[in-house]
């Protein structure tokens, strides 16, 4: 018989470190998880912090317009005398490029999404959804030096626009980008429809178009909306194609061919120059505020229509 | 009354309009869509055509020369190698490891849930607001500070390749996150269950069995990080770019016998996307500089367009190897 002095059940100091071990592990994975999450809630402190200062410096009504000579003057000049901080150009800037921008990247991007997700053979689909997406990975500053460059002056050969830059001109280069974007949210939206809902209505004997048209489309109307609406706030938020070819001249208007100063922009230009802690310095951190803002409540709006449309599959 | 032979007449009108409603929208939706790909395509055919002419050894690895006339990027080019190495030694850990704790360790799921939610949104915002804090955060109240306390002057409160790094790091940490955390979430549960039960520790578990599976899912997210982070300008622009540099942003750590050159990151640096950026805009003459700035553009975009094709690659390897994993 052979004799064991080993006890039969083990518990030595080794156990006992491999535990302590595995508690230092998890207190280092955590600490990483934590440090992620502070990281991410210091950038929204830090940066409400640093643009409500500004309103120690200046009038808050100076945003909107300033009066000089008992006339209200609606100009961003911070580096005249008296400085000028209403940001009414600057929003006009952002949206009068942004909002042309979607509307093209709508249309062209939607179609192309459908065509992805319903039309194209699963080959054809395989091999272009790689490369729309990678459409969307081109650099920003290479599809702004692209307009500046090339489309600038085919622009002014054809439509012949008062300035050379202008807003038209940049809503075009942010369309390069936002197609891929809308297009590829537009095709995982579609392709999220269940397949026995398509089934359904060919049975019914409905052709392809109709079956798209009134029937999956519909369906997928919140998809799609959210898709939209992120694309919106891409472009609101890209900085290199309309610094580049906007013009960059702070005007109010309402007219697509002339050039315009959008909010990330002027961030972008006058950020390098500014002298800290002054009244300017912290009025860029509270336009650059406002640009988050509008980005944020973009990406809240696309959530919910998202949610909205998964609710509904719940339902099947 | 109609009689049964009449009824089951084809109804030509019918036909027409199912006809013409079915397929002439269709067709349409396919011209548009080749359309727009052609153009989309066109706009980089355009740029590669222009820019393939100027590209040799001696564009990639010499420096401007003659005011910026003339001459290559090699600066640019390392300078863009040194941030990125950077940015990958400042985050990819730090991604890693908080997706790992996200994924694999968070019980209350409150927590995971705000967690979550902040990185999503961190995700949305745009990279100028993201810039605005590096410059604000990094270089002016960490860097300063620092200065202070080590006595160092103006050695780190000042715009440098360390700040952009760690700027352009924030900006690419939720996307290896969320690309982390997607990768661990499809490694099957059974498998985690089957090594518990083996008697194996939760981190020997993670260790040996979740992350080489999710190795794959990981690597996209770090490649596609590497190229959003190569890409990007706008925060880049007060963030230590420079129009020219002579030197190298190197410096030598002396050991006495040999000194090792290494990457001095509280110096400025020349980016590619900015040197486009600034060829394009604040050159003295930009007809005269158009080469370099197509040649600068086409290897900036093949750089983007290689590493989010490996990336691609890499998630159909991923998910071919899940799909071996489950059996379907």
């Amino acid at each position: 018989m052979i004799m064991n002095d080993k006890p039969l059940i083990h518990t030595s100091n080794k156990a006992e470190l491999n535990r302590i071990k595995e508690k230092f592990i998890e207190i280092f994975f955590r600490l990483n998880g934590l440090f992620a999450a502070i990281l991410i809630l210091l950038i929204f402190f830090f940066l409400i912090r640093e643009a409500l200062n500004v309103f120690m410096l200046i009038n808050p009504f100076e945003f909107i317009s300033i009066n000089l000579k008992s006339e209200a003057v609606y100009e961003w000049y911070p580096t005249s005398d008296p400085a000028r901080y209403s940001i009414v150009p600057l929003l006009i800037g952002s949206f009068l490029t942004a909002v042309p921008a979607t509307i093209i990247s709508t249309f062209f991007g939607v179609v192309l999404g459908v065509y992805l997700s319903e039309i194209a053979s699963t080959g054809v689909r395989e091999f272009l959804k790689p490369i729309i997406e990678v459409f969307a990975g081109i650099p920003t500053v290479v599809v702004g030096f692209f307009m500046l460059v090339v489309a600038a002056t085919l622009i002014q050969d054809t439509i012949n626009p008062p300035s050379r830059l202008n807003a038209f001109l940049a809503s075009l280069g942010l369309s390069i980008i936002v197609i891929p974007i809308i297009a590829s949210l537009t095709d995982e939206a579609l392709k999220s429809i269940p397949n026995d809902i398509r089934m359904a209505a060919y049975s019914l004997g409905a052709s392809k178009w109709q079956t798209i048209s009134k029937v999956i489309f519909p369906t997928a109307l919140s998809g799609v909306s959210a898709s939209v609406i992120l694309g919106f706030g891409r472009a609101i938020g890209e900085t290199m194609i309309v610094l580049m070819a906007s013009g960059n001249a702070a005007i109010i208007t309402v007219d697509i061919f002339s050039s315009v100063r959008t909010i990330s922009a002027t961030i972008a230009a006058e950020m390098g120059e500014v002298s800290v802690n002054s009244a300017h310095y912290f009025s860029l951190f509270f336009i650059g505020l406002i640009l988050f803002a509008v980005t944020l409540l973009m990406n809240l709006l696309a959530e919910l229509f998202l949610n909205k449309m998964k609710k509904r599959f719940h339902l099947y | 009354m109609k009689n049964a032979a009449e009824i089951l007449k084809p109804n030509h009108t019918g036909e027409f309009k199912k006809n013409f409603t079915g397929n002439i929208p269709i067709l349409g939706i396919r011209i548009i869509s080749y359309t727009v790909v052609l153009l989309l395509a066109s706009v980089l055919m355009y740029i590669f055509a222009n820019g393939i002419k100027v590209i040799n050894w001696e564009f990639l690895l010499s420096a401007p020369r003659n005011n910026m006339t003339e001459g290559g990027i090699g600066p640019a080019v390392f300078g863009t190698l040194a941030v990125i190495f950077l940015m990958i030694v400042i985050t990819v850990p730090l991604g890693i490891f908080a997706a790992v704790y996200i994924n694999e360790y968070i019980k209350d799921r409150w927590l995971a849930r705000i967690i979550t939610i902040s990185i999503n949104t961190l995700a949305g915002v745009p990279s100028i607001v993201i810039g605005l804090f590096g410059l604000g955060f990094f270089v002016l109240f960490v860097g300063k500070n620092l200065d202070e306390v080590f006595n160092t002057g103006m050695l780190l409160g000042k715009p440098a390749m360390l700040w952009a790094s760690a700027t352009l790091g924030v900006l690419v940490l939720p996307l290896i996150i969320v690309t982390t955390v997607e990768a661990l979430k499809s490694v099957p549960d059974i498998q985690r269950y089957a090594a518990i039960s083996l008697g194996s520790t939760r981190w020997e578990m993670i260790k040996t069995i979740v992350l080489p599976q999710a190795r794959s899912g990981i690597l996209t997210g770090i490649i596609l990080s590497i190229s959003r982070a190569a890409g990007e300008t706008a925060p880049l622009l007060f963030l230590g770019c420079a129009f020219f540099l002579p030197d190298l942003p190197v410096t030598y750590l002396d050991l006495g016998l040999f000194a090792i050159p290494m990457i001095n990151p509280a110096e400025q640096f020349m980016y590619l996307s900015y040197h486009i950026f600034v060829l394009t805009t604040q050159s003295t003459n930009p007809t005269l500089t158009k080469p370099l700035q197509y040649g600068t553009a086409t290897v900036l975009v093949f750089l983007t367009l290689l590493l989010n094709m490996t990336a691609i690659i890499y998630r159909i390897k991923f998910r071919k190897n899940l799909e071996g994993l489950r059996g379907y």
